[in-house]
């Protein structure tokens, strides 16, 4: 845990210099921008369990770099340009390798939106093969949405999209180390990838698994679910959820699966007795409430995206 | 649907409109966009004061997932021939084409109500107005606060939709009883797809995809007519009712923006006559 803290103003002049924007003072929210190392040459930075506010500038997913002996693969960039840059500054003041992959896990802002700071690296932009036309579909919508809650720190993000698509499975050689990149079917959404890296055992899970986050389901619920089953059979050491703080594996992702089945049956009994859409997200799940941070935020969506799941299996 | 295409191109000019532009969260009639509309599509035609005496709308506060937000339009009223609503509007002040839906109902309707899902692309209002028999106008509207993030009206699983499209479900909700308003429930498998501009991004491209035209029909007559396009969720759902005699057929036929047609036909004592495939209608 020696890097368990770098300051991005401590970081050497050289390096500041290579920053195309690094001039601006980044918010008081990534000042301090800790990362911290659960195997050698992997980096993570836990984000805030918060929907993104201005006050902590988008800084709100879990991100993460891993170290080859010939490049860096960054997993997820942030939610906004600034939390980019911060999350590049912190791989300078570990590695001066390459950036040659950005992976995204999916399209959801606050894992994207800081791609551009690594656009002058000229990496390999990685993403599901769906993830193309989500960022289509969405891009605008989240630009907005991001423009308007965040204001001005949201300057300079903008999606960039991936140069590189998965449709099953890539790897991708860092030198020395392989990081096995997984695309699934529709879970949390249509474009999700996990990251695994073989030589620690660390494995990212993208938002397939939520810890003390409340679960989002923006995909499918049944995808969900059988994502977990399907990930429980991995072999990792160490797994990190986009949200939340890594744990033992697979227990971390236990809760989650609860929430979700109790959803299922919830929405499917509603259905069942022929509650509105409407009615159902009035009282499905609220035993859930205190499990989780951010119930409020999510649940009643869960519902409804459960609803208009299910009511085509009847 | 040459009403809906007008609107649909004061849309685009709004587009860009800041969200002032939308109005204040508490009156409705600040709205720049609504005022654009009230004069394009109803000519400025005066409303009546009492509207909640007619109509009410029922929406969330916020639109938890904004490709699905329930809302309900209840009629305060069963239709008789003395007393009924013969049109309902469904208008979403900060959509790309704020007129959602158009709503027609007769006498066999026995209610003016309709459930169906909407989606919701900023904060905005989302109204109802209803015309009544006599020609006379009423207006309700709420305030929908858009979700941040996340959330987006976009489907979930384009490539799902498109494999399932046209598959459609009807059903009766309540036990039929003759002479009186009962509720029934189309769900119609379907992208109800906005569509994509060749995106300069990742240079994607889709063609616009929805349902334009719903009718159902109790014994061959009208009880629900619906002309919709894409602010309407992704496998449009309508719940409305109508008045059965003893027995009869309820159908259901759905034409979609590239002409491709689907219908289903049920007992109104619960079993289904027919489905049929989606064709294609003779341009």
């Amino acid at each position: 845990m020696q890097f368990a803290r770098l300051l991005h103003c401590a970081l050497p002049a050289i390096v500041l210099l290579s920053l195309p924007c690094a001039a601006a003072e980044p918010p008081a929210a990534l000042r301090e921008f800790a990362v911290e190392t659960p195997a050698p040459g992997v980096y993570i930075h836990y984000g805030r369990v918060q929907i993104m506010t201005p006050e902590n500038a988008g800084d709100i997913a879990n991100v993460g770099f891993v170290v080859g002996e010939r490049c860096v693969a960054v997993v997820d960039t942030g939610g906004t340009y600034a939390v980019g840059q911060a999350l590049r500054g912190a791989i300078r003041s570990v590695t001066d390798k390459p950036v040659c992959f950005v992976i995204n896990t999916h399209v959801h802002p606050d894992h994207v939106f800081g791609n551009r700071a690594f656009v002058d690296d000229r990496p390999e932009f990685v993403g599901h093969a769906h993830l193309p036309e989500a960022m289509a579909r969405r891009g605008p919508n989240y630009l907005n949405a991001l423009r308007r809650d965040l204001g001005s720190v949201a300057d300079g993000s903008e999606l960039v999209a991936p140069t590189r698509t998965v449709t099953q499975t890539l790897a991708l050689d860092l030198g020395g180390r392989t990081l096995s990149v997984r695309a699934w079917p529709t879970a949390h959404t249509d474009q999700d990838l996990t990251v695994y890296d073989s030589t620690s055992g660390v494995l990212f899970l993208g938002d397939l698994v939520f810890e003390r986050h409340i679960p989002v389901v923006d995909g499918k619920l049944r995808g969900m679910l059988a994502a977990l089953g399907e990930l429980k059979k991995l072999p990792a050491k160490v797994a990190i959820p986009g949200h939340g703080r890594a744990a033992s594996w697979p227990a971390v992702l236990l809760a989650e699966q609860r929430y979700l089945e109790r959803l299922l049956v919830g929405v499917k009994k509603a259905i069942a007795e022929r509650r509105t859409l409407a009615q159902a997200v009035q009282t499905v799940g609220e035993e859930e409430r205190n499990e989780w941070a951010l119930f409020d935020e999510f649940h009643r969506r869960n519902v409804t995206a459960a609803y208009a799941e299910l009511e085509w299996e009847e | 649907m040459k009403v809906v295409c007008s609107v649909l191109a004061v849309g685009v000019l709004l587009a860009s409109t800041s969200a002032l532009a939308r109005g204040s969260e508490t009156d409705p009639n600040q709205s720049e966009i609504w005022n654009k509309v009230h004069a394009s599509l109803f000519q400025g035609a005066r409303f009546e004061t009492n509207a909640d005496q007619v109509i009410a709308l029922e929406t969330p506060v916020r639109a938890e997932d904004a490709s699905v937000v329930p809302i309900a339009i209840r009629a305060r009223f069963a239709q008789s021939p003395e007393r009924r609503i013969d049109k309902v509007w469904l208008i979403v002040d900060g959509n790309p084409s704020p007129l959602a839906a158009e709503f027609q109902f007769t006498p066999d309707s026995g209610r003016a109500d309709i459930e169906t899902r909407i989606r919701i692309e900023e904060y905005s209002f989302v109204r109802a107005i209803a015309r009544t028999g006599d020609g006379k106008m009423y207006m309700v509207a709420n305030y929908v606060k858009a979700s941040g993030g996340c959330s987006a009206p976009a489907g979930k699983d384009p490539a799902v939709a498109k494999a399932n499209l046209g598959k459609m479900r009807l059903r009766v909700e309540e036990k039929p009883v003759a002479g009186k308003p009962v509720l029934a429930q189309l769900m119609v498998s379907h992208p109800n797809d906005t569509g994509l501009a060749m995106d300069q991004l990742t240079r994607m491209y889709a063609p616009p995809h929805f349902v334009r035209r719903v009718e159902v029909r109790y014994d061959s007559k009208p009880v629900m007519t619906a002309d919709v396009d894409f602010s309407i969720s992704e496998n449009p759902n309508f719940r409305f009712y109508f008045t059965p005699r003893e027995g009869g057929e309820l159908e259901a036929s759905v034409v979609d923006n590239q002409e491709l047609k689907f219908s289903t036909v049920m007992k109104v004592d619960g079993s289904r006559v027919a489905s049929a495939q989606p064709e294609r209608t003779p341009q």
